[in-house]
């Protein structure tokens, strides 16, 4: 691991642009788990400064820390050194200014599609009649409409996802945090949800942090990607996409910038795991 | 879902399918054909039973005719149904505080690490402990009444509900809990919109066992000592060798745990029909 430098043109910290500034700020964050055996690191040494509006894609192999990353930025972990902001605050504990996608859509299978989405709004008690029409508003957004009373079992796996996502977004988060939202799905449903969320970032102005495997996705979604490695989970390169912000599918895979991005990031994966 | 909202509702995308669930039609087809093979069974059973009473295989005082039992059936059914009534009684009063107890002693415990450290153990000492060998201890503490019967009827009900409703609480996915987190839920806020309810399809498997146990734990407690019911019925049969009347007590109370059982069934599937369905679905995949 030490016998390779890091590039450091892009990695390096971005010194403080003053405090709130950037919509999700990570210095020197390192997280270590304690067990019986013995002390594992899952991320050391990560420096991120998203800015608001943006849209990150975090990629590298399994066991990177990628999930962990988004945990310390939601406060559901805590970082054993360095500062993680959000909104420039200090996290401390849970924080509720964020969306949340996980992998599975993790609804509750005695409510309906609707009921599902509007839990969030439950629990944050918002006015009801706002939250119905925000909640009527992503629906629509989602290609959700006529599924409103749907349960979950009666539900695609595409759709239960789009679901989870409404409901991420029904207070209107100034972060999103998705934890490989499209890992379970087809490639086609895959493809198509992407589209969907291009759109709808475009459309929301909210910050994105994704987390995912697939390279392609992420130079599609993403203004930055991060590239990690695993054990210790750091930060081996940012890479700049370049891309306009709207996206057609299929034009942008054909796009110098793209098949550039991708190249490097495959590289990057590449050497890292050689590495191992 | 209004008809205007469905006329409106746009080209499915790819990848999407919404599941129509079963007709009546195809419900009952798949019921005949799931209930035969035990109707069967049992058919048969009745049917042997009936060859060896004709057959004179065993003295009729042994092993009377089905004719016989089915006489004492219909003539002392107001006898048999006074009985069955107590019977029923003491199950449900012991079902229901076993129901109480063994949720609230559930909540508590998976709320507190502490509580269940120090219950738990004892509880799987308690469950250990046979209740039939302590039945004749309450009938002296609590004398020929009706209490020393719903005691060991809670007794035996308890355990089940208790181990249910904890697996129930816990197997709640970790994930929705960050989610909540996330939402800011208080403490209260969770446990009443996600582990509650999605703890009751584990509840109701241990409550249909702790239906059909409570009914045990009745007729035992009247074995011991007791002067009505139906566990009291069979002993006095027993002791007047009048086998009809012991096969009818014994019909009886089966048919008791039958249907309290089945009761329970129907009760979750009015509660959770997203649970049953579900389940409908998962009988013919696999996961």
């Amino acid at each position: 691991m030490t016998a390779m430098p890091k590039e450091q043109t892009t990695t390096a910290p971005v010194p403080s642009r003053g405090v709130g500034a950037a919509a999700v700020q990570l210095a020197d964050v390192a997280v270590r788990f304690r067990s019986k055996k013995r002390d594992v690191t899952a991320l050391s040494e990560v420096s991120l400064d998203v800015a608001p509006g943006e849209f990150v894609a975090i990629v590298g192999p399994s066991g990177c820390g990628k999930s962990t990353l988004l945990k310390l930025v939601a406060g559901l972990l805590t970082a054993s050194s360095g500062e993680v902001r959000l909104g420039g605050e200090r996290v401390t504990g849970p924080r509720h200014d964020i969306g949340y996608v996980f992998q599975r859509a993790a609804l509750l299978e005695w409510r309906s599609a609707l009921r599902n989405i509007l839990l969030q709004a439950e629990i944050r008690r918002m006015p009801s009649a706002r939250a119905r029409g925000r909640a009527d508003e992503l629906i629509r957004m989602t290609g959700l409409t006529g599924f409103e009373d749907a349960y979950p079992h009666e539900l695609s796996g595409g759709m239960q996802q789009r679901v989870a996502l409404c409901r991420a977004l029904l207070h209107e988060p100034p972060v999103l945090l998705m934890d490989e939202p499209f890992g379970a799905l087809d490639a086609l449903t895959r493809e198509q949800m992407n589209t969907e969320l291009n759109r709808i970032w475009r459309s929301t102005g909210t910050t994105v942090l994704l987390v995912t495997h697939s390279i392609s996705e992420a130079v599609y979604l993403a203004d930055r990607v991060v590239v990690m490695s695993p054990r210790p989970g750091t930060i081996t390169e940012i890479i700049e996409v370049g891309l306009p912000a709207e996206r057609d599918y299929a034009e942008t895979l054909g796009r110098p910038e793209f098949r550039a991005a991708t190249a490097r990031i495959r590289d990057l994966l590449g050497a890292v795991s050689a590495q191992e | 879902m209004s008809e205007s909202a469905l006329a409106k509702r746009p080209a499915e995308p790819a990848g999407v399918a919404r599941r129509a669930g079963p007709t009546a039609g195809e419900r009952l087809a798949r019921a005949a054909e799931q209930s035969w093979r035990p109707v069967a069974l049992l058919l048969g059973c009745f049917a042997l039973w009936w060859a060896i009473a004709a057959a004179e295989l065993v003295e009729p005082y042994l092993v009377p005719s089905p004719g016989a039992t089915l006489d004492v059936l219909t003539g002392k059914a107001g006898y048999l149904w006074q009985h069955s009534w107590v019977t029923t009684y003491e199950t449900l009063l012991g079902f229901v505080i076993a129901v109480a107890v063994g949720v609230l002693a559930a909540v508590v415990m998976v709320y507190s690490s502490t509580v269940e450290r120090t219950l738990y153990p004892v509880l799987l000492f308690a469950q250990v402990v046979p209740k039939i060998a302590i039945a004749p201890l309450f009938v002296v503490w609590l004398g020929f009444g009706i209490a020393p019967k719903i005691l060991i009827a809670v007794l035996i009900a308890f355990f089940p509900v208790v181990i249910s409703m904890v697996t129930g609480l816990k197997a709640v996915d970790p994930e929705m809990l960050q989610l909540s987190a996330t939402m800011g839920a208080k403490p209260w806020q969770t446990f009443l919109k996600i582990r509650f309810p999605a703890s009751l399809p584990h509840l109701f498997s241990g409550l249909k066992v702790a239906v059909t146990l409570a009914v045990t734990g009745a007729v035992v407690g009247e074995f011991v000592g007791a002067n009505e019911g139906l566990g009291y019925v069979i002993l006095q049969a027993n002791g007047n060798l009048d086998t009809p009347m012991l096969f009818a007590g014994l019909l009886v109370m089966s048919l008791i745990g039958v249907v309290l059982f089945v009761v329970v069934e129907i009760a979750e599937k009015l509660l959770l029909p997203w649970h049953a369905s579900r389940r409908e679905t998962s009988a013919t995949t696999t996961y």
